[in-house]
């Protein structure tokens, strides 16, 4: 008899309480619209004195203040807060994950635009159309300035999802002065993977220097992934994932892990470093400090690391003392499309959160931020790729790298699938060079790597040649 | 009648008492629980479409965990943490601490205590850091001490690094603890086993491991629990470099929250609980047999 009102009591609170929460509320497309007073919150993987920095003083400095303003203008209230996150990447994903899935997140989000397939296919975004309505979005003068490519990030099975923020594209950086004592030009440009091998022999011989950094290892997550195996899978002329299927053990998978012994095994990187769970950090301040000659990374590298002005890893030095180089394809004319130089590009998007109560003044406040206005006074610390054309012609003129890499490099770079299972299969990826980095051969790392797949995406959907 | 009136008053009475602990118990200890199995048969994740309509999988994770070569490694990893730095490091270093400090002064005595006190009264994330910045390659205080530059200690003995900090940040326990037991022990039978000229070894094996049977077996499976279930390993190495760290907590974190696998990962939530549960029902049993 007792048992029955304790049992009862043990049950049937909690799962009142849990139908009471984290479920995402309903939304319509008109929600709030006419409303003179509203809150909405930015949320970023970005911090004052902190991880993009930069982002952060604009939100809190520019966007709020102005939009705030602009609002008043109307008639409306607004109120405008800043939800700043100085995490890890993968990190910051499960914070956005776990906030979307419980009917919370910040009214809009910045995520990665490789997030988005998964976070589509699970409700946690939502079209735009959706949202605020098809002709609303359609409204938005900023698409006439976006190509239609880089749009396309923002994109997921031919919906709207996001505007894109920004992209990027990847170069070998190598120290200048390093090279001059190696023996080496200031111009240099390697033209196969041999080269840069040779150039790694040359400066093996300066005393206390890291020949060639290139990210591996788990601990750098999706980083071991884009300035590691995705660029130089594309060296080889098959790129991750192709004609609906994604890359086994092939010869061309075996081939890169081959590059990373080469490397780890045959004294031109530092094996330890990359097992470091910080080591990425310690490879841009080491490069800073003069002690790495090679290291394949993204722009992100010149404006935000070495950046004498705010980097993390300031080099007063930086214009002088720092060089780039497209990434050669394995052999001249080896990479996808028969291309000679490859290279990787990602970007993040801003998104409307499906749970926020009010939608339309969300997308107003996503235009405002993306407006030529914002988007400049965005950029004008730290030049940036920026998505809208008009912005790069007048802030990348200034910036020979950034200009660079928009011209010399964009045209010839790849893009992520943006498939649910990338994320998977990418950290399959990134345990295979943890493998070769720790000693395996590339033949069983790549077994390995095979077995990983396979029980990922299932063996239909893993191509072995 | 009166007698059932009132004994259906006290009923009532009691449960109006017991309701709201009943209440918390229920939403933060049982529905978790439930709710975890619940997941740990389903092939639920954080994202995708398995986040939406996680389809029962019924035992595959359980299934897929035994098979799985770095679950085995997590189960392997965590037992050396358990036995290498509390079963037996904090146990035999705390005991021989609180019996050497048995007979000392008393101001050397609470010196002693509050120095080792001070590594586990300190948040873990504090004491973490603390020996990121003690192990680093470069400019760490341990290659200094040694003269062993260049070396990698949470790369190269990622383990070993754990267990010497586990011991260091755990024994203040098991010294208190056994500081506290050594009192029990009459003064006149360690008197008499040293006038009749027992050794140490004996003095410690006939005379005092008796009376503290039960504390160290108390001991024993509280530091157990503690380690077994410690997710500090994850601040100092994050369970790498590949895999080598990967103590069961920290697997289960990856899983769950790094690649998403919530049901997988719950299924082996469940599987660490049983671990711990076979670990008190030996330590019951051991009391048992004592009693």
């Amino acid at each position: 008899m007792r048992l029955v009102p304790l049992l009862s009591l043990l049950v049937v609170v909690p799962l009142t309480v849990a139908g009471c929460v984290g479920k995402p509320a309903d939304q319509n497309a008109g929600q709030n619209a006419d409303v003179k007073e509203f809150t909405l919150t930015i949320g970023a993987n970005a911090l004052a004195g902190g991880k993009n920095e930069n982002t952060a003083k604009w939100t809190v400095d520019h966007v709020i203040p102005k939009f705030v303003e602009a609002q008043k203008a109307k008639g409306v209230t607004a109120t405008v807060r800043f939800e700043g996150n100085g995490a890890d990447d993968k990190d910051y994903k499960t914070k956005v994950a776990l906030d979307l899935k419980t009917g919370g997140g910040a009214d809009v989000q910045e995520i990665d635009g490789i997030w988005l397939g998964e976070f589509a296919q699970a409700g946690q975004a939502k079209p735009l159309a959706d949202l605020v309505g098809q002709d609303k979005v359609d409204a938005w003068d900023g698409w006439s300035k976006i190509p239609k490519a880089v749009a396309a990030l923002g994109d997921f099975d031919g919906k709207r999802y996001g505007v894109p923020v920004g992209t990027d594209g990847r170069v070998l950086y190598f120290n200048k002065k390093l090279f001059a004592q190696a023996g080496l030009p200031a111009d240099w440009q390697p033209r196969s993977w041999d080269d840069v091998l040779e150039a790694g022999q040359k400066l093996k011989t300066v005393p206390g220097v890291i020949p060639i950094q290139l990210n591996a290892g788990t601990a750098m997550t999706e980083a071991t992934t884009m300035q590691g195996v995705l660029p130089l899978l594309a060296g080889t002329g098959k790129p991750v994932y192709d004609n609906g299927k994604w890359q086994g053990a092939s010869r061309n998978l075996k081939d890169v892990l081959g590059l990373y012994q080469k490397i780890y095994s045959g004294g031109l990187g530092d094996p330890l470093l990359q097992q470091e769970a910080k080591g990425r950090d310690k490879s841009f301040a080491q490069f800073a400090g003069n002690k790495i000659g090679i290291l394949l990374e993204s722009d992100y590298f010149w404006r935000s690391v070495v950046n004498p002005a705010n980097g993390v890893a300031k080099m007063t030095d930086r214009d002088t003392a720092v060089g780039w180089a497209k990434i050669p394809a394995q052999r001249a004319g080896s990479g996808v499309g028969g291309q000679d130089f490859v290279s990787m590009s990602g970007g993040s998007i801003r998104v409307v959160n499906p749970n926020t109560k009010y939608p339309r003044q969300a997308w107003e406040l996503v235009q405002f931020m993306n407006s030529f206005d914002a988007t400049k006074a965005r950029v004008a610390g730290t030049p940036q790729i920026t998505v809208r054309s008009d912005v790069n012609d007048d802030v990348l003129k200034g910036d020979p790298m950034l200009s660079y890499v928009s011209k010399e490099v964009l045209p010839i770079t790849r893009y992520r699938p943006g498939l649910a299972q990338y994320t998977q299969i990418s950290a399959a990826l990134q345990q295979a060079t943890a493998d070769v980095v720790a000693g395996k051969s590339p033949d069983d790392a790549a077994a390995a790597y095979q077995q990983a797949a396979v029980k990922a995406v299932g063996e239909a959907s893993v191509a072995v040649d | 009648m009166p007698s059932t009136d009132s004994a259906g008053l006290g009923r009532g009475r009691a449960l109006a008492f017991v309701a709201p602990a009943l209440v918390l118990i229920g939403i933060f200890l049982v529905f978790p629980a439930l709710w975890s199995i619940y997941i740990g048969l389903t092939d639920y994740t954080l994202t995708g479409p398995s986040s939406v309509n996680p389809q029962l999988v019924g035992t595959g994770n359980i299934t897929g965990a035994l098979s799985d070569p770095l679950f085995g490694n997590s189960l392997w990893l965590t037992l050396l943490f358990v036995f290498g730095s509390a079963m037996i490091g904090q146990n035999v270093l705390g005991f021989t601490l609180a019996w050497s400090l048995r007979g000392a002064r008393r101001w050397l005595r609470r010196l002693v205590e509050g120095l080792v006190l001070l590594a586990w009264i300190l948040p873990s994330t504090v004491v973490a850091y603390l020996w990121v910045a003690v192990l680093d390659r470069d400019g760490g205080t341990l290659n200094a001490l040694l003269n062993t530059p260049g070396t990698a200690w949470l790369v190269q003995y990622p383990m070993a690094s754990l267990i010497v900090f586990n011991l260091w940040r755990g024994t203040a326990f098991s010294m208190l603890l056994y500081s506290s037991a050594l009192n029990v022990v009459p003064p006149s039978q360690l008197e008499t086993a040293r006038m009749v000229g027992a050794g140490r070894f004996s003095t410690l094996k006939d005379v005092v491991f008796p009376h503290i049977r039960g504390h160290v077996l108390t001991n024993t499976l509280l530091i157990t629990l503690w380690t077994a279930n410690d997710f500090t390993p994850f601040l100092l190495t994050s369970g790498g470099p590949d895999h080598r760290s990967e103590t069961l907590p920290v697997f289960i974190y990856q899983q769950a929250l790094g690649s998403g696998a919530l049901g997988y990962a719950s299924a082996i939530s469940f599987l660490l609980l049983l671990v711990n549960l076979v670990i008190a029902l030996v330590y019951l049993r051991l009391l048992r047999r004592r009693g």
